[in-house]
This record gives structure tokens, C-alpha cells and sequence, in this order.
């Protein structure tokens, strides 16, 4: 792993838009994300949160605007001017993306030890007890029983599911990962746990992230800065706490006031 | 003492003696003639010619008679045959607007140009078997009218002036061969409808029932069905004019389906296609609803349903493919039997080990109890 | 209606060139599946047309064929081809692997070392390696492509997970010159040693599923494993009760209806020339050391 370099940015949006047709699908986002540093991405359902993600995971191209990412020797690359082989190898290696459905992300005839090896293996690992003991870790590190390592996700509970999903993108030790509404889908108690071992991984690797919800109170406890979209646009953004304790703009106020009962 | 099998090939040639001596059964029955199939078992000379992709009566007509009634077998020869032909090249593309019709039904419109049509149809007989046939006997001449020279327009053309229908796209310059090129994915209309055509009637049957059915609903209408006679062409490059190389039997449909539309795309009706030789009613709407569904992806409809998936229905439509890697699991696999036996009986005795191992363990527990 | 003329080895020589070009870049590229026009030919598919269409296409007058099938001259599939060339093609054929030029096979490769003169042609069913892993064309091609692997091992992962080993037994997939993952064709792992470093150009046709690949002479093939759990070739623990042989991929034949069995060799040629040589069973004890009933005998693996 190299040495954190806090003064360059990690990943530079500019300008990204995206049309469907002539649909607006997003317009015009542009920010810096630095190493270790959590940004939530909140807004209603069609507010454009979750086109902005697949555009800066490279799931689907812009219509317009680029995003650079700093490699991990320094150097600083246009996603979509790289290969496409280099885009992948990138996906499964430096960076992770967790999905709100974990059966997007699992290979659900899988063993979880299998799930968590893949990525291993892809890069070339080739110790079976190595992997194996890598994955036990990994499944500790994620509070899964070790005893459940040969079991299939089918097996287990949305939350494991989830957990497993995190221990499966984290083990190559990314830089920067995606989470798409992580905690969607899961009761309140299965949420807090979650979002706490979350924080605490995230903290301890000092893995940037950049998670997409629709839930305030997911974006407080995790991000540093928030981003909130509508209609395709980033209307606010800053630091998460100054934005969320002191909204400006009226519609932020509404989606505060409107948790606050909660 | 065990000796190596011999005698293979002994065995084989007896076996297709024997083959040819069941397909004539018994000599005092009299032999089926090729006439006989071509005019009296015409549906499946019809089919036989459509899946194996050859426009040759006589020949399917000898297929179905060699293969002894079993239409599968008998589009396999006929494809084995065709492989051995040469090409000179593609046909100019048939006009079915000028079709000589023998039958032409509409769903969409009570009356139209042309008017309905019914012509030689199974539609609206009772199903009762006739047992007058058994005996056989004179069959009365049929009631006919005098034809005239009309061209009756279909039904989509009809519409399309009205913008309410989407315009056919227009004819790709270089249409694909799927016979001279394999099938890569994603496969553009013409080697779609092309695998379409050469596929298993019940195959599309039952993936157009299923799009019914809702496993990708693509809400049908049978625009039209028209059967008859076209003439078709070949463009001769040493006479630089298109020659007529005779008439064709060809059954069409035209599937009218709705479309809401999209953002870029304004709601209106878009076509299914279905074409196959001789009258082949239910293949040809098979067809144009297999076609309909496979356009889903291009239409931004929701797709996930068997019949949209075009690798999984154009992989396996073909039964001439089909046929022969499920009947090839009667050849030796001994070789492959064999290594995974050796491997199964270690898996097992590893099994019995582990279990062994514990019944001992739980018997010394249950011992110790007893002790205690 | 007249009787078709075939042309030498059944193919028109424009299809032979299309097949040869496809061969001549599976040779450029080895592993690598190349798409071809493959035609229908009078056997079904699945019954070897892909190593038909292969075997026609490089055939010449003066070549020698063999045809095997599960390592024996003599099972029905290879008398049927056999014939089927030397009816079009007129060529002298032979159950000898030395005297072969061209060899035919299916799920097996001769225990005879091949040589630079010969070429070795296996009839493929499935040619994708990743498929029961990842069923869309499109997917596989671009792993392929990219060198997306780390899904095959995560099957073998899941055996020896499961198993303690691994638990493929043919069709064990192999990389080849250290780029692209193959399938062999569904010979017994015993065998997959013998791709490696071959003499003989081997090649590969899936009929049904339009795809040439090849292994040109002396290519590193490996057979996929982990550090900690290496590729083992495995065969019954026995000798051949004809011919004594050790070394050889053993055939299980059931003698009586009481379950009696024995071990012989599955590559007849193999067995009548060790036999031709005076070699024969090594004792009259049986050579099964389990005995001949066999429930819940455990072969081991050879060292």
C-alpha cells in the first residue's frame, strides 16, 4: 500500500452529465474526493443520487464531463480514456461497490469463503489455505461466525448478507468504494449494527467512500461532507453536520425537518 | 477369459440393415410413393422444408419417407444435404405484397381491402375424427371463384401511412448468412429472424405461449396472416438483370404490438415478423411473436423473461443442434464415467471415515457417561 | 434427383479453406476459441462434427487415420467415422498410433507418445471452460479477453471446501502458454499431463458450437490448482488384468451379473501391442487390491 496523500484529491468529478433520451438524468455534478474521506449523496427517489454513482463507478458513460482518479502509483487517469480492461481490473481491485441488494453484489451458489476469495484469486492468489485463512479473517472482521465460512449467502440473514457483501469488496483493500443505499431493505437494529461496523472499518483502513441514501440519518453518522440533489442537480453540499444543522437551501430544510420526528 | 469388445463395425452395418427393413415394414403393404407425401402429408413436407431450410418438395418429401415419419430426422437430412450445395448468393427479397393469395386473415380490421380470405384452413372444423376417411373414397371439387390480379396490401402497410405504426427499418445492405458465418452476439435482425426461421416449431410455439402468458407480454395482434404463391428472383450478375427462378409457397404474419413508448420514442404500434415455407401458420406466429419479444431490449421494455433473452433462445431454437447433443449422451462416456466413479468412491470413502471416526467419539462420550 | 458427388473428404475445398484459415489462427493464438462456419454434416451434432469438419480439412491422400473413441478403434462412433473417411476420402487408416498421421479422438489421448509428424484431433461438446460457471457468450468472450480468471478458481476453491479436493475428473480445465484457460475436451485429468509440451499439434473442434482452438507443438499447458493442493492425474489403483500395464488409464468392466469386475486398458492399441510383446497379467491374484467387490473401496492416488 502506498503512504496517504492528503493533499492531491483521490477522484475528481467535472461537469458530469447525463442525459436518457431527453431526459435528464443528472446535470452538471462536479466535486473532489480525498483519501479516507466519507461523502453521502442524499435526495428523494429520482432526485438523480443514484445516476451520479453509476456515472463515477463507471457503469454508464456521461453525456458529458470526466472523472479523474489518482492510481495508486500517482498518476492521474480519465475513467473513461482508460482501457476497458484497466476499468475492470481497477473495479476489482482498488476500488469495491456495495449494492443495495446483496444478491447483486454475492455469488449466491457460492461458499462465503468463496465470495470473499474471488477477488483474491482474480489477482492471482493461489494458496488455498492462504485465501482461506484471509477470508476467515475477513469474516471475523465483519462479526459472520467463522463456523459459516463453507455456508452459501442463501443461508444467511439480510444483515449477513450485507456484511458479507462489505468483507467481499474490502479484502483487496481498496482506496475508494460505492454503497448504494447500504442499509436499505434491513430492520432498524440490523441498520445500527451495520452502520457501525461500517464506520469503524471505513475509519481504520481510511477507505474514501461515497454512499448514495435516502436516509439523513445514514448520511450524519457515516460521511464527512454531503452532497443533496434534486432534479438532477446538486443543490447543496458541504460539510455533513453545517449542511444537516444548518440547511440553506428550503428543500434541504424539508428533507431535515421531515427526519427530525424520527 | 474377458476379451476387448470387436466387432463394431459389424454391428453397425446389421443394424442399418435392419434400420431399412423395419422402414419398409411389410412388404404386402404397399410402398409410399413421393407424390403420395408431397400431396397427402403436405403440412409436413411444409415444415420439413422450413426447418431444414431447403425449398425442394421432392426432396423433403424422400426425408420424411427415409426417416420414417420422424420430421426431425427428416430435417436433418435435408440440412446435411443442403450443407453439400454450392451458393451462388441471396435472392432478390421476396415481394409478399404481390403474393398470389390463397389465404389472408386479418384480426385487426372486420373488413379491408382485399377482404378476409379463408382458403384451405383447419380453423373452425370440428375435431372429430372421420372415420369416412379410413375407407378413403371421392372427395367433391371445391367451390372456386375466378381469380383476378389484385394486390392486396398488408394490413401494417396500411397503418404505417398513418404514422400509427413504426416504419419497417430499412433493408440492411449486407444481410447476414448464419449457414457461412457462426452466430455472434448481439445478433442484428436479419441473422435473428433468419435462426427464427430455421427453428423448431415447438420450440417458438411454446416461447410465444409463454409471452402470452406474461413471461414478457408484448400484447399481440395478428395484423395479418396471408398464404400463397411468390415469385422469386436472382439477381444475375452476368446478365446484370434479376432472372425469375419460379414461385414459392410462403406464409407470412404480421404481428401488430403496442408500444408505450419512451422518452425518445412517441407511443405507437410496432411489428413482429414471421415467415416460413409452404402453410406453416402456427410457425410463422410463433415466429413473429419470438421476433416481437426479442426486440424488447431495443424498444427499452422491461426484459428478464425467457423469450427476450436472445442468447438463450437463439442458442437453442435449432433442433437439428438440439436433437443431436441430447441423443449424443447414448455414446460411450465411460472414460468420463470412470474417472468420476474413481473420485466418487473416494469422496465416499472419506465420508464414511469422517463418520466412522465420529460414531467412535460419541460412543466414548456415551461410554464415559455410563461410567459416570 | 441425382446422387450427390462429394468431393475428397466430403467438404467443398472452399469450406476446407475457411476451416483451415480458422486452424491457422487457432495456431496463432493458443487456447484461444476461434468462431467458425461450421457446417451440417451427415452425423449429428455432438457425435463429432466439429473433429470432423477439423479432420477433413487438414486430411491428404497420403495421410494414415485413426479414429478413437473413449481410447478404443473398436466403439461404434469411431467404426462410424473411420468409415465415413475412408468412404470419401479413400485413405488408409489404421488402429496403430505410431503408424497415424492424423488422429481422431474422443475423451481420450493416446498412452503411445505422439511425435512431430502427427496431429491429434479431439471432438469437443462444450468449449467453454467458464461456462457452467457463467452461461452468456458475451460475458465469457470478455473475460476471456481481459484474462478474467479468478471465477475458475473460485469453482476449485469451492471443491476442496467442500470436498478436501478437487473434484473434477475430466474436462479438468487447463491455461495454455500461460494465457488463455481451456477446456481439453472431456479426457480424464489423467491425461491433461500429456497436453504439455507435446510434439504433436493438437486440435480442437466443437461442431455444434462453431469453435476451433489448438495447442501448437511443445506449448506449456497447465492443469489449474492451488500451491497447496497441486494438480494430481489420477487412475485406478491397478494394473491392466490383460496386458499387466500400470501406467495406463484403466476401463472397469463389469464381468458377471454377481458385480465381479476387472481393470483393462481403455487404449486397446496400447493393450494388444503390450500384449504383442509378450507382456501379460502380472500374476493370477487379482490385481484390484480391494478385491472384486468393491463397495466403498477407496483407489488412492498414484504418487
Amino acid at each position: 500500500m502506498t503512504t496517504p496523500d492528503t493533499d492531491t484529491p483521490l477522484l475528481i468529478a467535472k461537469g458530469l452529465t447525463k442525459y436518457y433520451g431527453r431526459q435528464l438524468g443528472c446535470r452538471d455534478a462536479s466535486f473532489e474526493l480525498y483519501e479516507g474521506e466519507v461523502m453521502a449523496v442524499v435526495g428523494e427517489s429520482g432526485s438523480g443520487k443514484s445516476t451520479l454513482l453509476q456515472l463515477l463507478s463507471t457503469q454508464i458513460e456521461p453525456s458529458s464531463g470526466s472523472v479523474t482518479y489518482r492510481m495508486r502509483d500517482g498518476s492521474l487517469a480519465d475513467l473513461w480514456r482508460m482501457s476497458e480492461p484497466a476499468r475492470r481490473f481497477l473495479l476489482r481491485t482498488d476500488w469495491g461497490y456495495v449494492h443495495q441488494d446483496p444478491q447483486l453484489g454475492l455469488r449466491m451458489g457460492v461458499s462465503a469463503g468463496g465470495n470473499v476469495g474471488e477477488r483474491l484469486m482474480a489477482v492471482g492468489a493461489r494458496n488455498y489455505q492462504d485465501i482461506r485463512a484471509t477470508a476467515t479473517d475477513w469474516l471475523g472482521r465483519v462479526e459472520i461466525p467463522h463456523d459459516r465460512i463453507d455456508d452459501t449467502p442463501r443461508s444467511y440473514s439480510g444483515g449477513m448478507r450485507q456484511r458479507l457483501q462489505i468483507a467481499r469488496n474490502l479484502v483487496t483493500a481498496p482506496r475508494l468504494i460505492f454503497m448504494d443505499e447500504p442499509t436499505g431493505g434491513l430492520d432498524v437494529s440490523v441498520q445500527a449494527r451495520l452502520l457501525d461496523l461500517l464506520r469503524r472499518i471505513v475509519a481504520e483502513m481510511r477507505i474514501a467512500a461515497i454512499v448514495v441514501t435516502h436516509d439523513l440519518a445514514v448520511a450524519r453518522l457515516l460521511s464527512n461532507r454531503i452532497m443533496v440533489m434534486k432534479g438532477g442537480e446538486v443543490i447543496e453540499a458541504g460539510l455533513t453536520d453545517q449542511v444537516l444543522d444548518d440547511p440553506h437551501q428550503p428543500y434541504t430544510q424539508l428533507l431535515v425537518s421531515s427526519i427530525l420526528p424520527a | 477369459m474377458y476379451v476387448a469388445v470387436k466387432g463394431g463395425e459389424r454391428a453397425i452395418e446389421n443394424a442399418h440393415a435392419l434400420l431399412a427393413d423395419v422402414r419398409r415394414g411389410d412388404r404386402a403393404v404397399p410402398e409410399l410413393t413421393l407424390d403420395q407425401i408431397g400431396h397427402q402429408l403436405a403440412l409436413g413436407v411444409d415444415r420439413v422444408m422450413c426447418e431444414g431450410s431447403l425449398y425442394d418438395r421432392e426432396l423433403a418429401a424422400l426425408a420424411i419417407k427415409q426417416a420414417r415419419g420422424d420430421l426431425i430426422e427428416a430435417i436433418f437430412l435435408l440440412r446435411a444435404y443442403r450443407t453439400t450445395l454450392p451458393r451462388f448468393g441471396a435472392s432478390v427479397p421476396i415481394e409478399t405484397g404481390d403474393m398470389d393469395i390463397r389465404r389472408r386473415v386479418s384480426a385487426t380490421f372486420k373488413d379491408l381491402p382485399g377482404g378476409q380470405v379463408l382458403g384451405p384452413t383447419f380453423d373452425y372444423t370440428h375435431r372429430l375424427l372421420d372415420h369416412t376417411l379410413a375407407e378413403g373414397g371421392d372427395v367433391p371439387e371445391p367451390a372456386t371463384a375466378p381469380g383476378d390480379d389484385t394486390k392486396f396490401r398488408s394490413v401494417a402497410e396500411l397503418l404505417a401511412g398513418s404514422g400509427l405504426i413504426e416504419n419497417n427499418s430499412p433493408a440492411a445492405e449486407d444481410v447476414g448468412d448464419l449457414t457461412r458465418e457462426p452466430l455472434s452476439f448481439p445478433a442484428g435482425r436479419d441473422l435473428r429472424l433468419q435462426n427464427l426461421a430455421r427453428g423448431d416449431e415447438g420450440f417458438l410455439l411454446a416461447l410465444a405461449y409463454s409471452t402470452q402468458r406474461g413471461y414478457g407480454r408484448n400484447h399481440p395482434f395478428a395484423g395479418e396472416i396471408r398464404y400463397g404463391e411468390v415469385e422469386i428472383e436472382f439477381f444475375a450478375e452476368d446478365a446484370g438483370f434479376a432472372v425469375p427462378l419460379g414461385a414459392i409457397a410462403v406464409t407470412e404474419c404480421q404481428m401488430v404490438n403496442q408500444f408505450t413508448g419512451n422518452a425518445d420514442q412517441p407511443p405507437r404500434f410496432t411489428r413482429g415478423y414471421g415467415l416460413s415455407f409452404g402453410q406453416s401458420e402456427r410457425k410463422a406466429m410463433a415466429m413473429a411473436l419470438v421476433d416481437r419479444a426479442l426486440r424488447a431490449a431495443e424498444l427499452g421494455e422491461e426484459t428478464g423473461a425467457p423469450a427476450q433473452d436472445a442468447e438463450f433462445v437463439l442458442s437453442h431454437s435449432d433442433n437439428v443442434q438440439a436433437t443431436g447433443f441430447v441423443e449424443h449422451l447414448k455414446l460411450p462416456h465411460y472414460v468420463d464415467f470412470q474417472a468420476e466413479l474413481g473420485l466418487l468412491r473416494k469422496l465416499q470413502a472419506e465420508f464414511f471415515a469422517r463418520g466412522t471416526q465420529a460414531d467412535a467419539e460419541s460412543q466414548m462420550t456415551a461410554l464415559q457417561d455410563a461410567a459416570e | 434427383m441425382t446422387a450427390p458427388a462429394y468431393n475428397f473428404a466430403y467438404l467443398d475445398e472452399q469450406t476446407k479453406r475457411m476451416i483451415r484459415r480458422a486452424i491457422l489462427k487457432a495456431i496463432a493464438i493458443p487456447g484461444y476459441q476461434v468462431p467458425f462456419a461450421s457446417r451440417e454434416m451427415p452425423m449429428p451434432y455432438g457425435w463429432g462434427t466439429g473433429g470432423v469438419q477439423v479432420t477433413a480439412s487438414i486430411l491428404g491422400p497420403d495421410d494414415t487415420l485413426k479414429v478413437i473413441d473413449q481410447g478404443s478403434d473398436d466403439t461404434t462412433n469411431a467404426v462410424s467415422i473411420r468409415k465415413f473417411f475412408t468412404k470419401t476420402a479413400n485413405v488408409r487408416t489404421t488402429t496403430a498410433t505410431i503408424e497415424a498421421t492424423v488422429i481422431q479422438t474422443r475423451h481420450r489421448v493416446p498412452e503411445t507418445p505422439l511425435s512431430e509428424e502427427q496431429v491429434l484431433v479431439y471432438q469437443v461438446p462444450i468449449p467453454e471452460p467458464l461456462r457452467f460457471l457463467e452461461p452468456r457468450e458475451t460475458e465469457t468472450r470478455r473475460m476471456h479477453a481481459l484474462s478474467e480468471y479468478g471465477l475458475m478458481h473460485v469453482k476449485l476453491y469451492e471443491d476442496i471446501a467442500r470436498h478436501g479436493h478437487i473434484a473434477t475428473a475430466y474436462a479438468y480445465p487447463v491455461q495454455v502458454d500461460d494465457r488463455y484457460v481451456m477446456d481439453p475436451s472431456p479426457i480424464p485429468k489423467f491425461d491433461n499431463p500429456k497436453l504439455d509440451d507435446c510434439p504433436a499439434l493438437q486440435l480442437f473442434g466443437a461442431g455444434r458450437e462453431k469453435r476451433i482452438y489448438a495447442i501448437p507443438p511443445y506449448t506449456r499447458v497447465v492443469s489449474l490448482d492451488f500451491e497447496d493442493h497441486p494438480f494430481e492425474a489420477y487412475r485406478h489403483d491397478a494394473a491392466c488384468e490383460l496386458c499387466g500395464a500400470s501406467d495406463s488409464f484403466l476401463d472397469e468392466v463389469i464381468t458377471d451379473d454377481d458385480g465381479n469386475r476387472m481393470f483393462v486398458c481403455s487404449d486397446t492399441d496400447y493393450c494388444e501391442q503390450r500384449r504383442a510383446l509378450g507382456h501379460g497379467p502380472y500374476n493370477a491374484a487379482p490385481a484390484d487390491p480391494q478385491g472384486s467387490s468393491h463397495t466403498g473401496a477407496s483407489p488412492t492416488e498414484p504418487a
